[in-house]
């Protein structure tokens, strides 16, 4: 094995392994999806409710703000203490991060809007429910989709990290990697499907932006 | 017509903004079904507000606003805007729907099967005088005439009887314009709806109102027909907006007989004899008297050559009389007659009430009064001062 050079040391350790491989590349997968989930089901209601009563927004963006400057190995450490090892620790943590771009694409986008139109809604007779799912939810949907294709990215590097507490993922590879003498080829087998599945999200999520997006005739 | 009864009617209204002087102060306004009523101020002079507590847009701060008879207060605010058209200042069609969608967007909310509402989009861009096919199309694929036209039938899509526009067309070309304004105002005759316009221009509010509510700084200076408003502007305020030019110009448009005739022209009963009438002319010193009956009926006129040829022949009045005259009625608009007037070669013209009765007569200096005042300017007191003067 010495002999061979690394990338054919990568293909080895990934015909050998290629089960775990996959297995591991699906559930860090999960585990990011499963956090960036929870964060839009809770943060686009708070981003509508502040983009309502813009009071709020201040307090609950600059809260935001602060979690995301918390380096994510402290983070995920302080949830550890708390919910202790396992994939729970890791899916808290990517929630918690997911929150902010979340949040703060649907104020953007609730903002963006043109008040006009609000109106228009509000004055042909639509109720609150109305305006919310016939205009502003079709025309802020881009933005919200651009704030979590941004989470899902953000997730997948602190799912690597999450190994540490033993949530299992990709991370694991690369963790056995550095832990092996000449373990870079198994690094490699952590670290570039990695890559490569937030390269694959951003991309799927960026065409799902567009089909989503409503038309207006002219873009 | 029939009875017409308030469509809308303000009590003592007033709305005060959170720390702000009142925008509107207790106005007091009655609006008739079928009315074309234009609200026209300055900026800032409560159009807006005045029309957004029509439809629950807003709520006045005190005072009271009946549709229907029945006070707002009582409508549920969702129901009551799909009952009322709205067309917004800027246009305000929704970006993501098509204009099927747009023009349907009431319809969809009151619920109405697809195939009423396809018919309805239908009949609606045919009014407008747009192709069916803009129907699938986004309203940024329209031009601001077209957006606007559609903005129009918008608001009448539900069948509403009632229609707000709140300066529609302030944002388009002048052609466009007119022709929206034309199309506005055919609309509302055609389909007996009352509409409420706001605007900044008179030209538009004398073409399309039947009342104009002139208002400042929240209150209402005058609501008048546009006659009426032309005729007697209630204050320095209503005459500046309405505009010195528009003033005189309007004045020969609308100035009646009436108003400039002389009154208590020279004039004999039928009963006197040639002697009197003889007399009378010397002493009035004219050369034609005005003959009238017991009853004040315009019978004819003497004409001192008449009187000259034929008196020996005569035996009466009667006989010497000529009764070709050309009158005019109290009521008749004096832009009507001018010309024939001038044209007929004559010093003056009679002026009787519609029971043929004589008031005065029009004389030609009194034409030149007005036609000076229209080309020179604003000698209007003049006018009427002249009443009584020589004939
Ligand atoms: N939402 C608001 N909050 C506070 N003041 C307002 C608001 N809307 C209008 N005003 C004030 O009320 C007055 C009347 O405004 P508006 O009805 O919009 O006038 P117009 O339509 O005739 O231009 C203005 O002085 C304006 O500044
Ligand atoms: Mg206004």
């Amino acid at each position: 094995m010495a002999k061979m050079n690394l990338w054919d040391q990568f293909w080895y350790y990934l015909s050998h392994n290629g089960s775990y491989v996959l297995a591991q590349f699906l559930r860090h997968f999960l585990i990011s999806v499963y956090g960036v989930l929870f964060a839009a089901v809770i943060g686009i209601p708070i981003g509508i409710l502040i983009a309502r009563h813009r009071r709020l927004s201040g307090v609950v963006i600059s809260f935001a703000n602060v979690i995301q400057t918390i380096p994510s190995l402290a983070l995920l450490s302080m949830i550890m203490l708390v919910l202790g090892l396992g994939v729970n620790t890791v899916i808290t943590t990517v929630f918690l991060y997911s929150l902010l771009p979340i949040i703060k694409n649907t104020y953007a986008g609730m903002q963006g809007i043109d008040p006009t139109i609000l109106d228009t809604g509000k004055g042909m007779g639509m109720t609150r429910f109305q305006i919310l799912y016939l205009i502003e939810l079709p025309l802020s949907l881009s933005v919200i989709m651009g704030g979590i294709r941004n989470a899902l990215v953000i997730a997948i590097g602190i799912t690597a990290i999450g190994s540490f507490v033993g949530a299992g993922g990709l991370g694991d590879i690369i963790i056995r990697g550095t832990n092996a003498t000449n373990g870079g080829a198994i690094i490699l087998a952590g670290a570039l499907p990695t890559a490569l599945m937030a390269i694959i999200s951003d991309f799927m999520l960026g065409l799902l932006q567009k089909i989503i997006t409503p038309k207006q005739g002219l873009n | 017509m029939g009875q017409v009864s308030p469509i809308l009617e303000f009590k003592n209204v007033s709305k005060i903004y959170h720390g702000k002087q009142a925008a509107i102060q207790n106005i007091n306004l009655t609006i008739d079904q079928g009315d074309f009523v234009c609200l026209i101020g300055t900026s800032g002079s409560g159009k807006t507000t005045t029309m957004r507590m029509i439809n629950r847009m807003l709520e006045p701060t005190s005072g009271e606003i009946f549709f229907k008879g029945q006070n707002l207060k009582k409508y549920d605010p969702v129901k009551l805007r799909r009952k009322i058209g709205y067309v917004i200042q800027n246009i305000g069609l929704i970006p993501h729907m098509t204009i099927y969608e747009n023009i349907t967007l009431v319809p969809r909310l009151l619920k109405w099967p697809a195939e009423k509402k396809r018919q309805q989009a239908h009949e609606l861009i045919k009014l407008v005088e747009l192709p069916v096919e803009f129907l699938e199309r986004y309203p940024g694929e329209l031009s601001g005439g077209q957006q606007q036209r559609i903005g129009v039938i918008r608001a009448l899509a539900a069948e509403q009887d009632l229609i707000l526009m709140d300066e529609p067309f302030g944002a388009l070309d002048p052609i466009t314009r007119e022709s929206l304004q034309d199309l506005v105002k055919q609309l509302q005759e055609k389909l007996g709806k009352t509409v409420i316009f706001v605007t900044h221009d008179m030209d538009e509010a004398l073409k399309l109102a039947t009342k104009i509510v002139v208002m400042d700084q929240g209150k209402i200076m005058q609501a008048a027909s546009p006659t009426e408003l032309l005729r007697h502007p209630a204050n320095q305020f209503v005459k500046k907006i309405i505009g010195e030019e528009r003033l005189l110009q309007a004045k020969a448009d609308i100035t009646t007989a009436r108003q400039i005739m002389l009154p208590d022209p020279v004039a004999i009963t039928l009963d006197q004899s040639l002697k009197q009438a003889v007399e009378l002319m010397r002493k009035r010193r004219v050369d034609t008297l005005l003959v009238i009956d017991n009853r004040r009926h315009l019978r004819g006129y003497l004409d001192l050559a008449d009187l000259d040829s034929k008196y020996n022949r005569a035996k009466s009045l009667a006989d010497l009389i000529s009764t070709d005259l050309f009158t005019v009625y109290t009521d008749t608009l004096i832009r009507n007659s001018v010309d024939r007037i001038l044209k007929e070669d004559v010093k003056y013209v009679p002026v009787v009430d519609h029971q043929g009765k004589l008031q005065g007569i029009v004389t030609r200096s009194s034409l030149i009064d007005l036609v000076y005042d229209i080309i020179w300017g604003n000698k209007e007191e003049q006018v009427s001062d002249n009443k009584g003067g020589e004939q």
